[in-house]
């Protein structure tokens, strides 16, 4: 039934509805509309990563060693877990150089050497495409099965016929054919396809449900369920083995851990995989998801694969059946026709997926790394003189494209059928993984050299040829088979599979170790032994530290040289065309805020600008030769880098110096500022003052001056009269007096002035003294005293003098406030924890609280002095303040309205020490050494 | 905080499978005995590598 008419429309109906996809895609990108954006299409077109080797070729494996095939997706899973540290800084570091390339990637990180590009290049193309040739037998051998039906062909011979009647070669031209329409369209600078990730992503869809049906029918509709395949396969001779595969040989774990790795290093460094993973990522977020949904998808495609395939083994029994062929002949041997066509669509689907988005990515490589840098290095070309190179870009690409496809085709021919799907397919890892040292070394270690990845590189590529490459020739028949097995020339030593006698391991761990140790260790070693140049030293830290500079990369650029705006401008526009060239630099004009491009400044930011966009469009290494032909560049040396580092050094030592200096400005400003402030309290406070006391003063001399008119003016007053008035001006004469005494005293007090006469005083004395000279105040009053002296009190430091004054002030304030008659005083001596305390209380009306502190500023007095009687000058405790607390005392009042007041003092006991001072000398001497003391 | 602690959380998500998936974890499991009708290696390698991509997702879906 199934006849190729049937199977041809149904095939290129599907590829037809790839094309109506990806040109939807296209279109809503252009609208601006993205398809893409979202990480469940991200993690989707991740499955690219499955291809017909998935799809046939693990049955084909788990039918020969179980689950050996499976750490080729154990692997990714635990890979993808480190993506968010080590991809998302590929992805930033690619975005902001706008790499569209692994060789371009590898070439930017080492100073954009093309040498090293072109490498790269090379070892991906020899790599890739026997992996490319393998999707291609799948399909045409797939073909050939389907197109038997319902004859299920043992084993089918591939005669290969002529070229045109071949189905390899038509899907590989159509392959192209779509790969061109849509990988190529129009130069992209950022090297990104929409509608094409559109596409894959929809592949991934159909061949993961393909196979999923034919799980699900081998499983319930020709078995019953897992425990009844297993439970046959239990009794199988073949299959029982296959249950605990490994073996404690050292190959079995270490072939299942080295291909765990391989296929870590494959899931980054595929070039399909870094062009979906890398450049056609839209945003980094996306890769979030991704971490466990693709390995989700892995998982989904695997878990039918062990049941297919010992299904597969038990239904043919006997029969000399390809195990790579089961998911295909299982359906056809039950005659499910839709079925079979389901699968051969979905093994279509893994095959195309593949090598569209490989030749893309191959493609650009061939083109950007390795045609490129030549053409332009070529001066007889002229093609520096071309106007619009655009067209040539893409005619290279597409070339490249086709050429690929065909060199994929031609392997196929000649080495198809010497090895099993899965063998080609470990070749190609084994190739790529040779990329991972200098990818995951490039972005963390700076110091990794251009030098030392050209050697890991072309040392680990050597090793891969020597030891993988050329025995499959062999194996293929294309050299001695005789080079296997004795060696090249008979030096057993050097055989391929066994270098240096080492066996016990199965090929590809055995390559996998030789040639990372050779790459590895050729990297590090020429890496520490070599010097980078000072472009290598700006790329390494624009990659390493791609995180501190937020993505775009510093703006400062080591740049040394002359460049012209016109030239730089014609340049861009060769190879992007002129309108998109004119955007750009519009862009790039209002992003520095610059009017119009014209007026850009031709300076080394503009240079960066231009190569960066040049790089988009055809790679890091040929925009460096492009700028520097166009540029008149010099070549900064390591001497003049260092000179360069030295003054801008000193500038930051100079700019330190400023910032500290005008720290300690603003501190001075700051003290300044408050010392101001004070001195303006100051100036206040003795405007003030000065008002005070003339009022005060003027209160006397008011009433002298009347009492003196009176006189003068009543000649014939009696005496008696004239007595009491004098008597008056007499009182109030003194009154002014002492209060011009007082106000001098307290002046002198308040600026240091003051001459003290210290010495040990006995405050017993000096209490009776005081008592002694104010008694006829008490005796004129009629008010009680009462003494509660020690009968001997320590000597305390002070001016003698002084203190009989301070004690006068209290005692003749106290006096002055008790009511006649019913007036007590009480005066008490007490030595208390080395203070001398004094007070004097009395059971006057006491003082407020909120005047407790009032009564000790100068001219206040308790109560309103404008309109009461002042009792005093308002200057005494002021001034009795001032002199205990130049002693080291203080001076305070306790007092509850309307029961009396308490005025106490302290002062220090006088150690012995103190009391050998001899208290005699230069008075003179001494006060200036005690105000001294006083600030 | 919790962006930075991605990173990490997914790093030990890695050594735990790189742990599961290895000698001699694999080794205790490598033996000819049926768990509800699965050989026990296969019942073992899928229930891990579930168990792997729920531990990613929970770091990545909860850790924002």
């Amino acid at each position: 039934m199934l006849q190729s008419w049937v199977i041809l429309p149904v095939a290129l109906a599907y590829l037809g509805a790839l094309f109506a996809i990806a040109y939807y895609g296209d279109h809503r990108a252009d609208q601006g509309r993205s398809l893409i954006a979202n990480p469940y299409i991200y993690s989707l077109s991740l499955g690219v990563y499955a291809t017909a080797w998935t799809f046939y070729g693990s049955v084909g494996r788990a039918a020969a060693d179980g689950i050996g095939f499976l750490p080729i997706y154990i692997g990714p899973t635990l890979m993808m877990a480190l993506w968010w540290l080590v991809m998302r800084k590929i992805i930033r570091i690619s975005k902001a150089n706008r790499i569209t390339s692994l060789a371009d990637f590898v070439s930017s990180r080492y100073g954009k050497s093309a040498a090293l590009a072109g490498l790269v290049t090379i070892i991906a193309v020899v790599g890739v495409v026997p992996y490319i040739a393998l999707q291609l037998k799948a399909v045409s051998h797939s073909f050939a099965i389907l197109v038997r039906f319902p004859d299920i062909a043992l084993a089918v011979p591939r005669d290969a016929g002529p070229i045109l009647a071949d189905t390899a070669f038509w899907t590989a031209l159509v392959l192209a054919a779509f790969t061109i329409l849509f990988g190529t369209r129009h130069l992209d600078a950022s090297e990104r396809h929409e509608g094409l990730v559109a596409a894959i992503a929809f592949e991934s869809l159909v061949k993961l449900v393909a196979f999923l049906a034919i799980g699900a029918f081998v499983t319930w509709g020709i078995y019953d369920g897992f425990a009844d395949i297993f439970g046959r396969a239990a009794a199988h001779v073949k299959l029982a083995d296959l249950f605990a595969p490994l073996n404690g040989a050292a190959g079995s774990y270490a072939g299942w851990a080295s291909l765990t790795v391989l296929s870590m290093f494959a899931i980054m460094f595929l070039p399909r995989q870094f062009h979906i993973a890398v450049v056609e990522n839209v945003n980094e977020n996306h890769l979030g998801k991704a971490i466990w949904l693709f390995p989700l998808y892995m998982l989904a495609m695997n878990v039918f694969v062990i049941p297919v395939a010992f299904g597969g083994v038990m239904h043919f029994s006997g029969a000399a059946m390809d195990p790579d062929t089961f998911v295909l002949t299982l359906p056809m041997a039950q005659k499910q026709e839709a079925l079979a066509l389901l699968v051969f669509i979905g093994g279509l689907s893994a095959a195309t997926g593949m090598v569209i988005v490989e030749t893309i990515a191959l493609s650009t490589m061939v083109c950007n790394d390795l045609v490129m840098p030549v053409l332009l290095r070529m001066p007889s070309l002229g093609l520096a003189g071309r106007r619009n190179l655009t067209g040539l870009l893409l005619g290279i690409r597409r070339g490249a494209i086709v050429a690929v496809v065909l060199l994929g085709y031609c392997y196929f021919r000649l080495a198809g059928e010497a090895y099993a799907l899965v063998a080609i397919g470990l070749i190609s890892f084994a190739a790529v993984a040779q990329f991972a040292p200098a990818v995951i070394g490039g972005i963390y270690w700076k110091g990794a050299t251009r030098a030392g990845a050209l050697a890991g590189l072309g040392a680990g590529f050597a090793v891969w040829l020597y030891t993988l490459l050329l025995p499959s020739f062999a194996k293929s028949g294309w050299l001695p088979i005789g080079f296997l097995e004795n060696g090249p020339f008979g030096v057993a030593l050097l055989k391929p599979y066994a270098l240096f006698g080492l066996t016990g391991l199965n090929d590809i761990t055995h390559a996998m170790l030789w040639s990372m140790l050779a790459n590895v260790g050729a990297y590090v070693l020429v890496s520490v032994s070599t010097r980078q140049s000072v472009a290598e030293q700006a790329q390494a830290a624009r990659f390493v530290d791609v995180f501190r500079h937020g993505g775009d990369g510093p703006d400062v650029h080591v740049w040394k040289g002359t460049a012209s705006l016109p030239e730089l401008q014609a340049l861009l526009a060769r190879f992007l065309g002129p309108e998109r060239a004119r955007e750009g630099l519009a862009d790039h004009a209002r992003r520095r805020g610059v009017a119009s491009p014209d007026q850009l400044p031709a300076d080394a930011v503009l240079v960066r600008f231009v190569e960066t966009a040049l790089a988009g469009a055809v790679g890091g290494a040929s925009a460096r030769i492009l700028v520097a032909s166009t540029v008149n560049e010099d070549v900064l040396s390591m001497d003049e880098m260092r000179t360069m580092l030295d003054e801008a050094s000193q500038v930051i030592a100079y700019s330190h110096e400023l910032e500290h200096k005008s720290r300690e400005l603003m501190a001075a400003t700051t003290e300044l500022r408050a010392a101001n402030e004070q001195l303006q309290e100051l100036d206040r406070l003795k405007d003030d003052f000065v008002s005070t006391v003339t009022h005060e003063l003027r209160t006397p001399l008011t009433s002298i001056r009347a009492f003196s008119e009176i006189l003068h003016d009543n000649p014939g007053l009696d005496a008696d009269e004239r007595q009491k008035f004098l008597t008056i001006i007499i009182q109030e004469s003194e009154r002014l007096t002492r209060l011009i005494n007082q106000v001098l005293d307290l002046a002198k007090l308040e600026s240091g002035r003051a001459e003290w006469q210290v010495g040990e005083v006995d405050v017993k004395a000096v209490v009776e003294d005081s008592l002694d000279a104010t008694s006829q105040l008490f005796r004129a009053k009629n008010v009680g005293l009462a003494t509660r002296l020690p009968d001997a009190a320590p000597f305390v430091r002070a001016d003698r003098d002084r203190l009989v004054q301070v004690l006068i002030n209290l005692l003749s304030n106290a006096v002055k406030f008790v009511p006649p008659e019913v007036g007590h005083v009480v005066v008490e001596v007490a030595a208390a924890a080395g203070m001398l305390r004094v007070s004097v209380s009395d059971n006057g009306p006491g003082i407020e609280p909120l005047n407790q502190q009032v009564i000790f500023e100068k001219f206040r007095q308790a109560g309103d002095t404008l309109t009461g009687k002042p009792h005093g000058t308002g200057l005494g405790l002021p001034i009795s303040r001032q002199i205990i607390e130049h002693f080291g005392g203080r001076l305070w009042v306790d007092s509850v309205p309307g029961a009396g007041a308490t005025f106490t003092f302290e002062l220090p006991v006088a150690t012995h020490a103190a009391a050998q001072e001899p208290s005699s000398g230069a008075a003179r001497g001494r006060d200036a050494h005690l105000s001294m003391e006083q600030e | 905080m919790r962006t930075t602690m991605k990173g990490p959380r997914l790093v030990a998500v890695f050594l735990l499978g790189v742990l599961l998936f290895n000698y001699p974890l694999l080794a205790l499991f490598n033996r000819t005995v049926l768990v509800f009708g699965v050989p026990l290696l296969y019942a073992y390698i899928f229930v891990a590598w579930a168990l792997l991509i729920g531990l990613a997702a929970l770091v990545v879906e909860r850790s924002r």
